[in-house]
C-alpha cells in the first residue's frame, strides 16, 4: 500500500510540474506582491518634475508609501536616505509616495529631514489604488527588470534591513 | 483578501492576527488533552514558549550571519523589531533547538510529547492558509474553472480555501477524544498527523501559482512533501509491526506468568 501511494504521489509531481518561467510559477503578471511585475504610475515630485515607474527599468526601485503623521513612516525615513546616499552612484533609487498629505506638509517633512531622494504626492490615490496600500508605512523593493523582489508592509524597517534588500536588488 | 484588520483607531495586521489566535486555540486545546498522552499541561505551553524563543533568536542571528558586513557595521539592528529581517529556515532551527533543549534538561518522553503537540501543529495547519486568504499570499495558478477566485490580476485556484478544507480534515483526524485509552504505540498520532499534511501538500502544492520550480517544472515543495510523507508512512509501518510483535508476546508471556 505505502509502494502504491508513493508510487501516485511521484506520478502526480510529474504530472503537475508546471511550465518553467524562470524559477517562478506565476510568470510575469503585473501585481502588487512578490515576484510579479510591479504596477505601473506617473506622478510628480514636489519640484514639479514628472517620474513613470517603467521608465526607471534598469534601476533599483524603493517605493515607500508614507505620510507625515505616520510614526514609523518618520522613523524609518532616516535610515532610508542613509542607504539611498550610499547606493544611489550603483542605480539605486528611492519612490518616496504620500497619498494623504497637501504639497506643503509634504515639502516641510522633506525639508526637516533633509531627504535627498523624490518625494511624490499621489492626491488622487492612483498609485495607492494600484498597490492596494492599506496601511503605512508599506515598500516594495523593485528589481531593475521592473518586478518586486521584496514587499514589507508595517515598520520601521532597520538600516541593515533595508541595505540588505537593496544589495539583492543591486546583485 | 482582507490584509488589514481595522478596529476603529487600530489597524492590525490580519496574517499576524490569525496565527496568534491559532496558537492560542492550539495550545489550549494541546494542553486541554496533554494528559491523554502522558504529557504534563505545563511542559506544553513550556516547549512551545522555549521554541518560539529559539524560533526568533534562530530567524534573527541566520539572517545576520546571512548579511555579516551588514551586521558588523550596525550591530544594535540585532535588536531591531524589523521583522522583515527574519530567516525562516533559522526560524525553523532555533525553534526546533529550542525545543529539543527543553525537552533534554526535561526528561521527557519524545514520542508522547509528539503526539501531545500534534493538534496545537493541526490547528496550525488550518490558521496558516487562513492567514495566507487574508493577505493574499499562498496563492493558486490560473484557472479556467467556476469556482476560480480574481487574485493578482487573474482568475486563480482558491489554493488558500483548498488548503483550510484539507487541514481542517487532517484536524478533525488528528482531534483528541475523551474517554478512550491512549494512543499505542507512542507517536503514532504525530506521524499520522504528519502523513497526512504531507500528502495535502504533495496533492494540493499541484494547484498553487508560487511554487519554487526546479528544472522541468518539477516543484520543489512536493518533492520535500513526498520525501515526508515517505519517511513518516516508513515510521508508521515499524509502529504496526512494534505493536504487533508486542501482541503476539503478549499471550505468551501471561501464560508463562501463570505456570
Amino acid at each position: 500500500m505505502t509502494g502504491i501511494i508513493l508510487l501516485a504521489g511521484a506520478l502526480w509531481i510529474a504530472f503537475s510540474a508546471a511550465p518553467d518561467q524562470g524559477g517562478s510559477a506565476q510568470g510575469l503578471q503585473t501585481a502588487p506582491q512578490e515576484g510579479f511585475l510591479a504596477p505601473d504610475f506617473t506622478l510628480q515630485d514636489l519640484n514639479g518634475q514628472t517620474y513613470t515607474l517603467s521608465d526607471l527599468r534598469g534601476q533599483a526601485v524603493l517605493l515607500n508609501f508614507w505620510a507625515t503623521w505616520c510614526p514609523p513612516c518618520r522613523a524609518e525615513m532616516p535610515a532610508i536616505a542613509q542607504v539611498y546616499e550610499d547606493y544611489r552612484e550603483q542605480g539605486f533609487l528611492v519612490l518616496a509616495v504620500t497619498a494623504d498629505d497637501t504639497r506643503a506638509d509634504a515639502a516641510a517633512f522633506a525639508a526637516e529631514y533633509d531627504l535627498p531622494f523624490p518625494i511624490l504626492t499621489d492626491s488622487s490615490a492612483t498609485a495607492a489604488r494600484a498597490y492596494r496600500i492599506t496601511s503605512l508605512p508599506t515598500s516594495f523593493f523593485i528589481t531593475p527588470q521592473g518586478i518586486i523582489q521584496k514587499v514589507v508592509i508595517g515598520g520601521p524597517m532597520s538600516e541593515a534591513g533595508i541595505r540588505a534588500n537593496v544589495e539583492g536588488l543591486l546583485k | 483578501m482582507f490584509p488589514i484588520l481595522h478596529l476603529g483607531p487600530l489597524a492590525i495586521q490580519a496574517p499576524g492576527f490569525i496565527l496568534l489566535v491559532g496558537l492560542w486555540l492550539g495550545m489550549s486545546l494541546a494542553e486541554k488533552h496533554s494528559l491523554q498522552f502522558g504529557v504534563k499541561k505545563e511542559h506544553i505551553s513550556s516547549i512551545v514558549l522555549a521554541a518560539a524563543f529559539g524560533g526568533l533568536l534562530g530567524a534573527r542571528l541566520v539572517y545576520a550571519a546571512e548579511h555579516p558586513d551588514l551586521y558588523l557595521t550596525h550591530p544594535l539592528s540585532l535588536l531591531s523589531l524589523d521583522n522583515a529581517t527574519l530567516s525562516v529556515w533559522g526560524g525553523a532551527g532555533g525553534a526546533l533547538l529550542g525545543a529539543l533543549i527543553y525537552g533534554q534538561r526535561k526528561s521527557l518522553p519524545w514520542a508522547a510529547m509528539l503526539d501531545a503537540l500534534s493538534p496545537l501543529l493541526a490547528v496550525m495547519g488550518v490558521a496558516l492558509p487562513l492567514a495566507n486568504l487574508a493577505s493574499g499570499n499562498g496563492y493558486g495558478a490560473p484557472t479556467n474553472l467556476p469556482w476560480g477566485i480574481e487574485l493578482w490580476g487573474a482568475t486563480r485556484h482558491p489554493s488558500q480555501v483548498y488548503e483550510i478544507i484539507a487541514a481542517a480534515f487532517i484536524l478533525m483526524d488528528t482531534w483528541p477524544s475523551y474517554g478512550i485509552e491512549p494512543p499505542r504505540p507512542a507517536g503514532r498520532t504525530f506521524w499520522r498527523f504528519l502523513a497526512w499534511t504531507a500528502g495535502a501538500r504533495l496533492f494540493l502544492e499541484g494547484f498553487r501559482g508560487d511554487s519554487t520550480l526546479w528544472p522541468g517544472g518539477i516543484r520543489a515543495e512536493q518533492v520535500l512533501a513526498w520525501g515526508v510523507l515517505a519517511l513518516s508512512l516508513w515510521v508508521l509501518g515499524k509502529l504496526r509491526e512494534t505493536e504487533a510483535a508486542k501482541r503476539e508476546s503478549a499471550p505468551i508471556a501471561s501464560r508463562e506468568r501463570q505456570t
